[in-house]
């Protein structure tokens, strides 16, 4: 066989083994909206509405929770890993080698085995059963992540901007909010992205750190779909309950794929 | 950590001009070390407290509601005969044996076929990360309804292929397909993840070593066992250490796919402790279980950390 050849015949393997994996890591997705609207007659809306109006289904409140939990979770995050990465990345300060590593720890302590401390930490703290509480559980075990990836967005900044604008009079708090910020653009959009993802699907903490069903988050509520079915599961309304919940997080993945890859690449690269 | 701060090293150090240099410096230090504040405050708060307050509940009958009282070291002491502990130990390091393995080696390969820039690529990459966004516990939903009889289409393709005879209960039928199930989930969910991690890795390999092997006249095997494994070997190991890690912690995939069935076979050590606290309302002895399960943990890192120095040094 010619060089020409084999080459050829690597392209074709190349692109039916993609093709083929593509298709399976596409498959249950494209079935699970298919499911979501297929009944018995054809297809319509019918799993949605028994999802969101029987009587252990989601509720408006559920979704609002998600809402708030999910705000809060992305709006603290981003604004505490932007001041420290900033620290970390820019500043010198007695301790700050300490407080980072603890900072990074955090991942090497999986939160499941520190929840029940937390549970109890919360009551104390007068926030058991309540959003705020589990959205500051969530923003901690999010700080990881985001403060390193935040640290390594500040360091790739050029130095010279920064002084520039100090030159110009700026103050430290507006040089952050005007001339840093829009450098680290592509780090905010992951660190957020990666915070929303995050909180919106959660499943362990909010069942541990929510109590009674009005606080639930659409997760919990979803999940309680099949936990309270004794005997047959309404596995087609569990599948729209899927859908509604994967959109959000698709449709933001897909708006910010960009930036979302180039983050975490460069991020994960400097490493 | 990264080249940026070993090319300029001094030039964080150096303070504004309009003051003198240790007054600037201090001041500087002071106004770092405020923005610092809010995380250190969190890390202190949500980290460092609940560390040590497992601990101390671990040392502690600490029930649900009312009063705790020191009572170690009982919630450790009835650990070795806890039947289904034990068994939830060892299927937990089981699964994470197989997760690890299987992962890895789709992870693997997936990052592989996607390495190099050409027409389609970018698609390819996207379908395989894209279940990445749909959450875990939402895709272990997902996998409920699509491994089901009632209206999955697994068992319906199998029987069409002549695989399988009739009815077959894929996540509660047996331990075996039970776990298989809980295994297909999570590869389907992680393995884009996994890729893009190892693909950062492939990337971070300078193309003038892989130049100088083809000179050699190095084979393809031979340039990824002796090129591209070994410069690969930080990666690998920040990729074994999320798997194993993350593994040993499954809770989300048994709690909804499996519910830790039949007979408690897929129960792990995470579904444990939570069974403690909050369904026998013992948070003492869910505690002592953890502190254990972070020993563990820790010793394992630790372990592998070792391994990982010795081998790069």
């Amino acid at each position: 066989m010619t060089g020409v050849g084999v080459k050829q015949n690597a392209r074709w393997g190349y692109y039916v083994t993609g093709t083929a994996l593509a298709i399976l890591f596409l498959f249950p997705l494209v079935w699970s909206a298919f499911a979501s609207v297929r009944t018995d007659t054809g297809f319509g809306l019918e799993n949605y509405d028994r999802l969101f109006n029987s009587a252990n289904g989601v509720e408006f409140r559920h979704v609002l929770n998600s809402v708030i939990v999910s705000a809060l979770t992305v709006g603290g995050t981003l604004f505490i890993a932007t001041l420290g990465g900033y620290a970390f990345g820019r500043f010198k300060f007695p301790g700050r080698d300490v407080l980072f590593l603890l900072t990074l720890a955090i991942l090497m302590v999986p939160y499941a085995t520190i929840l029940i401390a937390l549970y109890v930490l919360l009551g104390r703290l007068g926030l058991e059963d309540s959003l705020i509480g589990l959205s500051l559980v969530l923003i901690t075990f999010q700080l990881p992540f985001s403060v390193f990836m935040m640290r390594n967005s500040f360091e790739a900044v050029p130095v010279e901007l920064e002084e520039s604008a100090k030159v110009d009079g700026c103050t430290s708090v507006g040089t952050l909010v005007r001339i840093m910020l829009p450098a680290v653009r592509p780090g905010l959009v992951t660190v957020g992205l990666f915070a929303f993802l995050t909180s919106w699907s959660e499943f362990f903490a909010p069942l541990i750190l929510l109590n009674s069903t009005d606080k639930f988050t659409t997760t919990l509520a979803v999940v309680n779909l099949r936990t309270a079915s004794h005997g047959s599961i309404d596995y087609a309304a569990l599948e729209a309950g899927v859908v509604f919940m994967a959109v959000p997080c698709l449709v933001l993945f897909a708006a910010m794929q960009r930036s979302y890859v180039r983050g975490f690449t460069s991020g994960a690269v400097k490493g | 950590m990264s080249t940026t701060t070993t090319s300029r090293p001094t030039v964080r150090d150096t303070p504004p001009r309009q003051t003198t240099p240790r007054t600037g410096r201090r001041l500087r230090a002071l106004v770092g070390a405020a923005y610092a504040a809010p995380t250190a405050v969190m890390v202190g708060l949500f980290f460092l407290v609940p560390l040590a307050l497992v601990v101390w509940m671990s040392l502690n009958r600490w029930p649900l509601l009312g009063k705790p009282k020191f009572n170690a070291p009982a919630n450790y002491s009835g650990i070795p005969e806890d039947e289904l502990l034990r068994s939830a130990a060892w299927f937990t390091v089981k699964y994470t044996v197989i997760i690890t393995v299987l992962l890895f080696v789709v992870a693997f390969g997936l990052a592989l076929l996607v390495q190099h820039r050409r027409p389609g690529v970018g698609f390819f990459r996207t379908a395989f990360f894209l279940p990445m966004a749909v959450g875990f516990a939402s895709a272990s939903l997902l996998f409920l309804g699509f491994l089901s009889d009632e209206i999955g289409p697994v068992t319906d393709l199998l029987s069409w292929l002549g695989l399988v005879d009739g009815y077959v209960s894929w996540t509660s039928g047996s331990p075996d397909s039970a776990l298989a199930s809980a295994v297909l989930l999570v590869l389907w969910r992680f393995a884009g993840f996994t890729m893009l991690i190892l693909l950062t890795g492939l990337h971070a390999i300078p193309p003038d070593v892989y130049e100088a092997a083809r000179v050699d006249g190095a084979n393809r095997w031979q340039t990824f066992g002796r090129i591209t494994l070994p410069l690969m070997r930080p990666t690998i190991a920040l990729v074994l250490t999320l798997m194993t890690t993350g593994s040993l912690l499954a809770f989300d995939q048994f709690w909804i796919l499996t519910r830790g069935g039949p007979d408690n076979s897929t129960t792990s050590l995470v579904m444990v402790i939570y069974r403690e606290a909050f369904v026998r309302l013992d948070l003492g002895s869910a505690a002592g279980i953890s502190v254990v399960l972070l020993a563990a943990l820790l010793v394992f890192n630790a372990i592998q950390f070792r391994v990982l120095r010795r081998r790069s040094s």
